[in-house]
């Protein structure tokens, strides 16, 4: 039990107390404290661990809220969840953003949905329930949250002002030029550089979050799958696998190969989009249009192999509803052939022209400092450095395939390029192996008959980063609380500085490189 | 010809061996539109995409109609950065409150006549999304639309398909 040994170690080196600590679902420690000692449970887990906050969120728990801090153990294979329990009269905490800034995103979404206070955090701003559109005090996600009638706005979003001589404003969105979500981008330029870019998101809100509430699994299932569509397999995948950790249901070996060969498959059409997409920012549009036609190859094989070309449907809790027959097998070894071949051409295409290169190389540089206090996680995050990819973490449905992640120090264009390139690869080979090693399982489900009360974590490494669903089920078998954190939600904050002294042209490359989701952080 | 064109038009000429799309409707369904399209708007019928909600599947596949595959531009219909040089709105996803506005502006913006065109069907009625306290509904509670396109998402050929089926019916 190396994890109590390690809570014995910085409780006596912190001076911490903890009322009780739970071991839930094979690796998740629950730690719940008095809520004077939260701020210094955190900042011990923080600094020991070491880890970003991964989500932090808020409960209604009958008369008392409960907050979750959630940290990754990554050596010791467990996830550490810090609780607390705080009084409805006047909800409030400590803020641990003062220290732990990634935790900030999260306390001032709290704040929105909950009406709770985190004390110390200057930034008071909202998130998504934009202040031009909503009241205040209405609080979603409370339990007696009752819609209002006339929906009428309580005031005006201030944008940071950089003042100086010479210092102009660029504002961008939410509509924007191109077929993409909206956000709106506020840039403060002086001459070319950009010396402050603040991004203002959660137009695409649709309060996913409360609709998931009193829902069945299987119905709340389509609502995770429309969270983020170009990552709807690794949203239902990581939904599906709370659920079935809430009930303790083992899938199929197959089911669980086969899930992961579609998990690489969405990560390959994703990452090819996105490298043509890097190609195309920079206008060199021959590359992009091999992308193009590489990432149609590849959807038009989810089509073949699941009837979707987003690999909706295919994700059910307890398993997966599409089989892999022997002829779709010989399908997926030939595109692959194919794709293997276009995406090589593609990788010559860039690599070999000194003008790309010239134009992505030292581009948009992100810290590994930067990533680490914000929590960049996924390809943005590996880019600058920061060592975490779920899948050799937390290997689960990876378990016994040869993967090892890349990581990357330069923070760059091309690191995040080069990552994606990489796992293009690696996905590719990947899908070979499982295909090579799938076990033969003629039950490709345990379908539960009614999922028993209790809460769990689902988490998956997508494309774009880590997605996690911690969901709470309650006596009735129905979602009492879903919380989501979509990797785009820590990664916006990433771009922002990541972009900090380069010219506004170079931002859609930028943005690019990391093409975070705006429906997915707007939730 | 550069070494580029050469590795370009190799792989264009080679083709897809999973192709699931019907390339002969594709022709049919897209030299019908050219044609429509050359009478009555001039050879181009120009097309603001907005998202007032999407889960980004809808975009992803209006982009797919825009790829060598599909190539809706050759067919006259172009995808403009601007609500000023468009002749229609297509919107996708359930209108999210924070996005009446924009919208709002953006059809403003257009010049007159002008059409409005939902993808995907969320864009109907709001979809999964209807009961949430944030969606005003589907884009009709906003706009005045002309025609719906269904799917969840809608796949490249329906959105080329139903767009004949509009210009056909002005």
């Amino acid at each position: 039990m190396a994890y109590k040994q390690f809570l014995n170690e910085i409780q006596s080196k912190y001076s911490l107390a903890s009322d009780r600590i739970e071991e839930l679902n094979g690796n998740e420690i629950y730690i719940h404290v008095k809520p004077d000692d939260f701020f210094n449970y955190c900042f011990a887990l923080h600094e020991e661990l070491p880890s970003t906050v991964m989500a932090l969120f808020a409960k209604e728990e009958g008369s008392i809220f409960r907050i979750y801090c959630s940290f990754i153990g990554i050596k010791l294979k467990k996830w550490f969840w810090v609780t607390i329990d705080i009084a409805k009269d006047h909800p409030h905490f400590n803020s641990i953003a003062k220290k732990i800034y990634s935790a900030n995103l999260f306390e001032r979404e709290i704040r929105e949905m909950f009406g709770i206070e985190s004390i110390g955090n200057p930034d008071i701003r909202r998130l998504h329930l934009h202040e031009e559109v909503w009241p205040s005090g209405a609080y979603p996600l409370r339990k007696d949250f009752i819609a209002p009638k006339t929906i009428k706005g309580s005031g005006e979003y201030e944008f940071t002002k950089v003042e100086g001589e010479g210092i102009f404003e660029v504002p961008v969105g939410p509509v924007h030029a191109g077929i993409i979500g909206p956000g709106h981008f506020r840039f403060s330029v002086a001459g070319e550089p950009i010396i402050n870019l603040e991004i203002r998101l959660g137009f695409t809100h649709r309060g996913i979050e409360k609709l998931m509430e009193n829902k069945l699994p299987a119905e709340a299932l389509l609502l995770a799958e429309c969270t983020a569509g170009d990552a709807a397999f690794s949203h239902s995948l990581a939904f599906c696998q709370a659920i079935e950790r809430i009930c303790k249901i083992s899938v199929p070996d197959r089911s669980e190969k086969i899930r992961a060969l579609f998990l690489e498959l969405e990560r390959m059409y994703n990452h090819v989009a996105d490298i043509g997409g890097i190609a195309l920012d920079v206008g060199f549009s021959q590359p992009a249009a091999l992308a193009s036609i590489i990432k149609e190859s590849i959807q038009q094989l989810n089509d073949k192999l699941t009837g979707n070309r987003f690999l909706k449907g295919v994700n059910c809790i307890g398993g997966i509803n599409k089989d892999i027959n022997f002829d779709q097998e010989k399908i997926i070894i030939d595109t692959l052939a194919l794709v293997r071949h276009d995406f090589e051409t593609l990788k010559k295409m860039l690599l070999s022209s000194v003008s790309f290169l010239d134009r992505v190389d030292t581009t948009g540089v992100l810290k590994k400092k930067t990533a680490e206090d914000f929590g960049v996680l996924g390809p943005a995050g590996r880019a600058s450095g920061i060592d975490q990819d779920l899948r050799a973490d937390f290997p689960g449905i990876y378990a016994d395939l040869a993967f090892k992640k890349l990581i990357l120090g330069s923070g760059d264009v091309l690191a995040r390029l080069n990552i994606r390139i990489h796992e293009f690869e690696q996905a590719d080979n990947l899908i070979c192996e499982i295909l090579t090693k799938l076990p033969i399982n003629k039950k490709l489900t345990f379908i539960p008959e009614k999922c028993p009360a209790g809460f769990a974590l689902g988490y998956v490494e997508s494309w774009r980063g880590s997605v996690l669903y911690w969901i709470n089920i309650n006596h009735d078998g129905k979602i009492d609380r879903c919380k989501i954190v979509d990797p785009s939600f820590r990664n916006w904050q990433g771009l922002a500085y990541a972009v900090y002294e380069n010219i506004i042209p170079d931002f859609p490359v930028c943005n690019k490189s990391f093409n975070l989701s705006y429906a997915g952080n707007d939730l | 010809m550069s070494t580029f064109d050469k590795m370009l038009l190799c792989s264009l000429q080679k083709g897809i061996v999973t192709s699931t799309i019907d390339k002969q409707k594709l022709e049919q369904v897209g030299l019908e539109l050219k044609k429509i399209i050359a009478r009555r708007f001039s050879r181009s019928f120009n097309i603001r995409e907005v998202d007032t909600g999407s889960c980004g599947a809808c975009e992803s596949e209006i982009i797919a109609a825009n790829n060598p595959i599909y190539d809706i531009s050759r067919f006259g219909v172009n995808f403009v950065a601007s609500p000023r040089h468009a002749d229609a709105l297509l919107v996708t996803g359930p209108v999210s409150l924070n996005m009446v506005l924009a919208l709002q502006k953006t059809y403003a913006a257009m010049p007159e006549p002008k059409l409005v065109i939902t993808a995907g069907d969320c864009a109907k009625d709001g979809g999964l999304f209807k009961a949430s306290y944030y969606v005003k509904g589907g884009v009709n509670s906003v706009l005045p639309v002309a025609i719906h396109i269904p799917g969840c998402p809608p796949t490249p050929l329906t959105i080329i398909k139903y767009l004949l089926g509009l210009l056909k019916s002005l």
